[in-house]
């Protein structure tokens, strides 16, 4: 035993050390990361899979496995109910979108404008968005119920004319459905163009209007090209927020008057879960999933080409 | 310590002992409004003082949809409860799927053949064996109603026809009153709807149309009658129907907002709770047409495949205990139905039970005895669901006519059976 082997010898079990960690910071992401992607890709793709394979079955009350071909998508395609259900999103998905887009940047330039009191106001607008979609459901079915909200308030003000029972009437009351999701998210896509807005840079303002631009020309011209990773973001969140739209239908109208409010997802659960036709329900939550699939992709895949390129 | 520790050593022993014939059974049930809720707890207690323990699984929701939801799931997860509240076909089709035990050997015991009407037993056998046991008869086809509203608004009795019912309507709505209350969510559409065509057209059509789903039924001259008297009902009611409860309905009755209720007699538990008396405070007559007929909904436990004994016994203990004669009498008193035992007298019920067991009888000896389709006692829920989506449909869109109404039922039925 001379020192210098000691020596060595330590140095070498330092090195092993240093290995083991070299190994444990290279494997240890992965190992945290594994549990996580192993439980998305069964939970979520694995239950895609899974659906779809019963929406090709005859399945009923249970999951059975007797292959029917496309038969389901046929006796999706021509239910009533779907048709209603489908044409619904449509409508519901895109007023909710573009009307909270539309206020919620009115909203936040407006708040922009270095305004007394902003952190109240901004709280005042972002606090709905802290309420689940069934409080809020419930709180608008009182206030939109002719005999209870507004109707009867603006009533017992004198003008017994008032007529607001959206509600209760089939052809309007999707857009109760509209009304209340709007009151809901707007102020949370408020906040989202208010943290892109506070990131342009003030030089730029100073700058057009030395060019002489008006302000509504900068904003148009200028500041709102910069926020596209905004709009971008806001129409992920609000779209998926339409599409799964199930706690606020329920709340609100529970599908009615008659089916009128009816959504895809609250078809998918009826007829999955309560009228035991499992088949069909699963063809429709694919429908879903295409639908979905059909906007997101093209526009996912537009925007990340641009910014690649840009 | 050495005191303690036999202390706990005993208690293992006692408790080992009564686990060999006393258990713990898990039974879902969807009594959770006013008077349903307490007759789920007079069951519990019944139960528990055979010394088993009933671990409550209450889930709420009229009409239990949602409870049959949670059902579903714990079965495929394969963990169902040892006792479910279930109903009508839906029995057949979880025993064809081979989830439900038999309990033969408790209704061979007591003999319950010689005492449930075949009509109902009939529902919770499958291949002839016990395998649910049925609990109450509710009728649906009662007029409930308010009888000083009735007077406020001259009406000195309950319409007998539906002529009758909507100049007595007009009568009600001039005096300032909501003629016929109601809750517009789809099975309380069908419940009103299914009362009116047993009305227009007889028992016998009732069957042919909702029983065996004949096209030429659905399509009949009788059908699209009877959807243009129902849809006329929507005259009758106020206009804030949208997906109103049953029991804020009734209780509409009840403070004389409105005058009548359509709905099945455990509206009868609401008008209790709130301290009335029947035919003074409040009346139920058959509704309009429908005086010899019975259109039933029967509430049944079925009991779920279990190995352990203790819970085999304490299922069987169960079934003995809902169709005791005391736990029947009290129970419904409770509910608002009527014994499901023949053998029950009726002595001391109030009198719309008593009325209700007349009309059984004279319904099961005329044929007008017919199960109730918004109420799962018919058809397969998913035919079910397809005639709720028309009728629900029909009575909230103003411009779909009632043939075109007819056309549809025919077609969704076909499509959905």
């Amino acid at each position: 035993m001379t020192p210098t082997d000691s020596l060595s010898r330590a140095s070498s079990r330092r090195a092993g050390r240093r290995s083991l960690a070299g190994t444990l910071e290279r494997v240890l992401p992965r190992l945290v990361v594994a549990p996580s992607l192993a439980v998305a890709l069964f939970f979520v793709y694995g239950y895609m899979l899974w659906t779809f394979i019963l929406s090709l079955t005859g399945s009923r009350m249970l999951p059975q496995y007797n292959f029917v071909g496309l038969e389901q998508y046929a006796r999706l395609f021509a239910n009533e109910r779907w048709h209603v259900a489908a044409t619904n999103l449509v409508v519901f998905g895109g007023l909710f979108i573009a009307i909270c887009l539309v206020l919620g940047l009115a909203l936040a330039i407006f708040l922009d404008q270095r305004i007394r009191q902003e952190g109240a106001l901004r709280t005042i607008y972002l606090y709905p968005m802290a309420l689940s979609l069934i409080v809020t459901g419930v709180v608008w079915r009182w206030l939109l119920n002719p005999s209870l909200g507004i109707e009867a308030l603006v009533q017992s003000w004198g003008f017994e004319n008032f007529r607001f029972d959206w509600l209760v009437d089939p052809d309007m009351a999707i857009y109760t459905l509209v009304i209340a999701a709007v009151w809901q998210a707007s102020g949370f896509v408020m906040a989202l163009f208010l943290a892109g807005l506070r990131g342009i840079d003030d030089s730029l303002f100073k700058a057009a209007a030395l060019d002489g631009a008006s302000l509504p020309r900068v904003y148009w011209r200028i500041v709102l090209p910069c926020l596209r990773p905004v709009v971008f973001s806001a129409v992920m969140i609000l779209a998926h927020i339409a599409i799964k739209s199930f706690d606020l239908v329920m709340a609100l109208t529970g599908g009615g008057p008659g089916y009128a409010t009816d959504l895809p997802a609250t078809f998918m659960y009826a007829h999955t879960f309560t009228r035991g036709q499992i088949g069909l329900g699963s063809a429709s939550a694919i429908m879903m999933l295409c639908g979905v699939l059909a906007i997101l992709i093209p526009y996912l895949y537009s925007e990340l080409r641009e910014r690649k390129h840009g | 310590m050495k005191p303690l520790y036999t202390l706990a050593a005993g208690a293992a022993l006692a408790a080992a002992v009564t686990q060999a014939n006393a258990a713990e059974i898990e039974v879902l049930h969807w009594w959770t409004s006013g008077g349903e809720a307490k007759a789920a707890n007079l069951l519990k207690q019944k139960l528990e003082a055979k010394g088993h323990t009933w671990k409550d699984f209450a889930v709420a929701g009229g009409g239990g949809d949602s409870a049959m939801t949670v059902l579903k799931s714990r079965a495929i997860s394969g963990n169902p409860p040892a006792v479910a509240q279930i109903k009508g076909p839906l029995i057949q089709e979880w025993g064809e799927m081979g989830f439900l035990g038999n309990i033969d050997k408790v209704a061979k015991e007591e003999n319950w053949d010689a005492f449930l009407p075949p009509e109902l037993s009939a529902y919770d056998k499958v291949d002839g064996h016990y395998a649910a046991v049925p609990v109450n008869i509710h009728r649906i086809n009662w007029l409930w109603a308010n009888p000083e509203v009735l007077e406020k608004s001259g009406v000195d009795s309950l319409p007998r026809t539906w002529d009758e019912f909507f100049a007595d309507a007009r009568k009600i709505r001039d005096a300032g009153f909501v003629p016929l209350a109601h809750g517009g969510q789809p099975w309380q559409d069908a419940t009103v709807f299914e009362v009116v065509l047993m009305g227009v057209g007889g028992a016998d059509f009732y069957r042919k149309a909702f029983v065996d789903l004949d096209p030429e039924a659905l399509t009949s001259d009788t059908m699209v009658k009877a959807l243009k008297t129902f849809k006329k009902l929507r005259g009758a009611m106020d206009p804030d129907i949208a997906g109103r409860d049953w029991n804020i309905a009734t209780s509409m009755v009840i403070s004389g907002k409105a005058a009548m209720q359509i709905m099945g007699d455990w509206a009868k538990g609401e008008f209790t709770a709130a301290g009335m008396t029947p035919s003074e405070d409040y009346l139920c007559e058959a509704a309009p047409m429908t005086e010899h007929m019975f259109s039933y909904n029967v509430d049944s436990f079925a009991m779920f495949k279990v190995d352990d004994k203790g819970k085999q016994q304490a299922q069987m203990d169960l079934a003995g205990l809902i169709l005791s004669k005391d736990f029947q009498t009290t129970f419904n008193k409770a509910k608002g139905s009527i014994p499901v035992r023949m053998d029950v007298p009726l002595d001391d019920f109030d009198a719309c039970a008593k009325s209700s067991r007349e009309a059984f009888d004279a319904a099961q000896a005329q044929g007008g005895l017919v199960p109730s389709l918004a109420h799962g006692m018919a058809v397969s829920a998913s035919v079910q669901g397809a005639v709720f989506d028309v009728i629900t449909n029909f009575f909230n869109d103003p411009d779909m006519p009632a043939e075109k109404a007819a056309e549809r039922l025919a077609s969704a039925v076909r499509a959905a059976g």
